[in-house]
């Protein structure tokens, strides 16, 4: 166990060096001058004093090989650099950004353990009712709907009617932003909304970031729980007396959640997508839409910086689903084969 | 399975055991199966239809997609235009027409150059085995680890925003699972006693890869293949959102989507309407790709 958890931290390593490495030479071969960028662009003609001072303060003219050294050299010494856009530290905006894009993934995840397990479990027991039909329809559509499209639905309905219709204020939920910035004091606990109007700028955003993950959430425990259903130690719950409310809580529900937790480890290109929709449609001020924005702007230190940051999250966040896997199925074994 | 049985099951053994009847029978059977499920079923009608609609787009549009009606911006869904119009006048339900037309083509090629990929890479891995795979999937791996969201941004941003640049990005970066699915499945395979037959003949290693193998890992490929049309079209209409796709006025629902966001509360239309069109054409994929999996394996039902 141990070695293994040794050897997987071992692989992370050179995975987050290649992947924000190829995209450090994908930037390079972008048409177009950088320091031209910084400056605003071609058709606003800078002058080429400024652009010289650039190049010279962010070392563009270097051979790319010594800025890339330069560039891991100070990534391992903690600092991310500078944003070519507003000369902002990227460990600013990291710091800045990343308890918002925390706090939505939070609500998101809740949703879909509570909501994606129970819609799932009750498919499952009520197989072939009208409710487990509308499950399974209504799974596969979520899944195929737009997050943004979703995005944009959600806010018709919630926060557009409403307005045009002069329903009381507390009814309108909000479309875009975060309320009121967080103050020093609420530290501890930042992912909990304070107060009412918090709560109306964060719940919209959450569903639809939730929605892609809990619909697959439920379509995977009503697999789970009908195969789990068949199993013999089911039959010999029932048939040592216990109704179907505990043959279900006690021995089918423990045993279909396994496969279920494998998927909270999360698909990074799924999620980022969805948090990169969920944060543009919400104007939310998050990771997702800053790394959107800084690709467009071609905003190197940024880009690199915040997926760097991202990347060696999740993949803790999918060691740490990988061992508890092991732990609460004692039968898997870790580290052998790695399908 | 006797070996002569497992050969012509593999549709691959025409050349030794000439047993046609036999070899689409498998085909016909899954037919049935994927005939009596109703939500395949109107998946595929779904898909002819919007083939055909892409075909004769020019038939079907009562405008073009350029054409201004220059009393009508905005305006509501009516008879003049089923769809309403959009900002500056033109008629949304002839853009969705032929958007039909981007969404397919960029569904379709580039699924098939990260299934022509994938599947090369996949089955060399597989069936090749030792350091060369484990090599191979640690290099996936790693650029599983990008996000492909940033990854197809910045490529976009390379290739200049067109349509081809979204075919070349999404090809480039789904061809990594087709990749992981056809390994595992040649892994699998090249135990099995046709394939060690095969080697026993003596056949070269790329005859054994595509004549016995392959042949016999497409029920997955198939499947996959299939979902993967919509997840692309579904990939693609967030690249064309998030303004890195085609550009204007090239009918791209997910560009419209994001050209429509502005007037929500005005004009809902033009965000519900190709956001509708994304999402129909996205699940009658799925439901598609869901069946033929349950006709292909029954064994897999329900999973």
């Amino acid at each position: 166990m141990t070695s293994y958890i040794i050897r997987r931290i071992l692989i992370i390593i050179p995975t987050v060096f290649v992947a924000i490495s190829f995209l450090f030479f994908l930037f390079y071969a972008l048409p177009g001058d950088p320091a031209t960028l910084i400056a605003g662009g071609a058709e606003r003609n800078p002058n080429p004093i400024q652009i010289q001072q650039i190049t010279e303060r962010y070392g563009l003219d270097d051979p790319i090989l010594v800025q890339f050294f330069n560039y891991w050299k100070d990534v391992l010494s903690g600092d991310l650099g500078e944003s070519f856009q507003r000369g902002q530290s990227v460990n600013d905006i990291l710091k800045d950004k990343a308890p918002n894009s925390i706090r939505l993934g939070i609500w998101a995840f809740i949703i879909e353990v509570i909501v994606g397990i129970s819609v799932g479990l009750y498919s499952a027991i009520r197989r072939y009712s009208i409710a487990d039909k509308i499950t399974t329809i209504g799974t596969a559509a979520l899944s195929a709907i737009p997050v943004f499209v979703l995005g944009f639905i959600l806010q018709y309905v919630f926060a557009v009617l409403p307005n045009k219709r002069g329903w009381p204020e507390w009814m309108q939920l909000r479309t875009s932003g975060i309320s009121a910035p967080r103050t020093e004091e609420e530290w501890f606990l930042f992912f909990i909304p304070v107060g009412p109007d918090q709560w109306r700028y964060l719940v919209l955003p959450a569903i639809t970031l939730a929605s892609v993950s809990t619909a697959l959430a439920a379509r995977m425990m009503r697999g789970s729980m009908l195969e789990v259903q068949g199993a013999d130690y089911m039959r010999t719950a029932k048939a040592k007396g216990l109704n179907e409310r505990q043959v279900v809580a006690r021995h089918g529900l423990r045993n279909a959640m396994l496969p279920v937790i494998t998927l909270l480890g999360i698909d990074l290109g799924v999620t980022i997508g969805s948090a990169v929709l969920t944060e543009t449609v919400f104007s939310w001020p998050g990771l997702g839409s800053t790394i959107a924005d800084a690709v467009t702007a071609r905003d190197l230190p940024v880009v690199l910086g915040l997926t760097l940051a991202v990347v060696v999250v999740f993949s803790f966040i999918n060691l740490l689903v990988d061992i508890s896997y092991a732990w609460f199925d004692p039968r898997v074994r870790l580290g052998e084969g790695s399908d | 399975m006797s070996l002569p049985e497992a050969v012509a099951d593999s549709g691959a053994g025409e050349d030794m055991f000439s047993d046609e009847v036999r070899t689409t029978s498998l085909w016909v059977d899954a037919w049935k199966r994927f005939r009596r499920n109703k939500l395949a079923i109107i998946g595929m009608v779904f898909i002819f239809g919007l083939i055909l609609v892409a075909i004769f787009a020019d038939l079907i549009a009562p405008y073009s997609i350029t054409e201004r009606d220059s009393g009508e911006f905005r305006s509501g869904p009516s008879w003049d235009h089923l769809f309403g119009t959009d900002i500056i006048g033109r008629d949304v339900f002839s853009r969705i027409v032929y958007g039909s037309r981007v969404s397919l083509r960029i569904g379709i090629f580039s699924t098939f150059i990260a299934m022509f990929i994938g599947i090369l890479v996949g089955s060399f891995a597989g069936y090749t085995g030792g350091k060369t795979e484990g090599f191979i999937m640690r290099f996936i791996d790693m650029f599983l680890a990008i996000p492909y969201i940033v990854l197809a941004i910045a490529v976009a941003t390379v290739f200049g925003r067109s349509e081809n640049s979204v075919i070349l990005v999404l090809g480039l970066t789904g061809w990594l699972a087709v990749a992981r699915i056809v390994r595992s499945t040649f892994l699998q395979l090249k135990k099995v006693e046709y394939v060690e037959a095969a080697r026993a003949l003596g056949f070269g290693k790329f005859r054994i890869m595509y004549r016995h193998i392959l042949p016999n890992a497409l029920q997955p490929i198939i499947v996959f293949g299939t979902i993967a049309i919509g997840s692309t079209i579904l990939a693609e209409a967030a690249l064309s959102f998030l303004g890195v796709g085609p550009q204007d006025p090239t009918p791209a629902w997910g560009l419209m989507v994001s050209q429509g966001k502005g007037d929500l509360a005005n004009a809902p239309h033009l965000t519900f309407f190709p956001g509708l069109a994304i999402s129909l054409t996205v699940l009658a994929f799925v439901f598609v790709g869901d069946g033929l999996r349950d006709a292909l394996d029954p064994k897999l039902k329900d999973r």
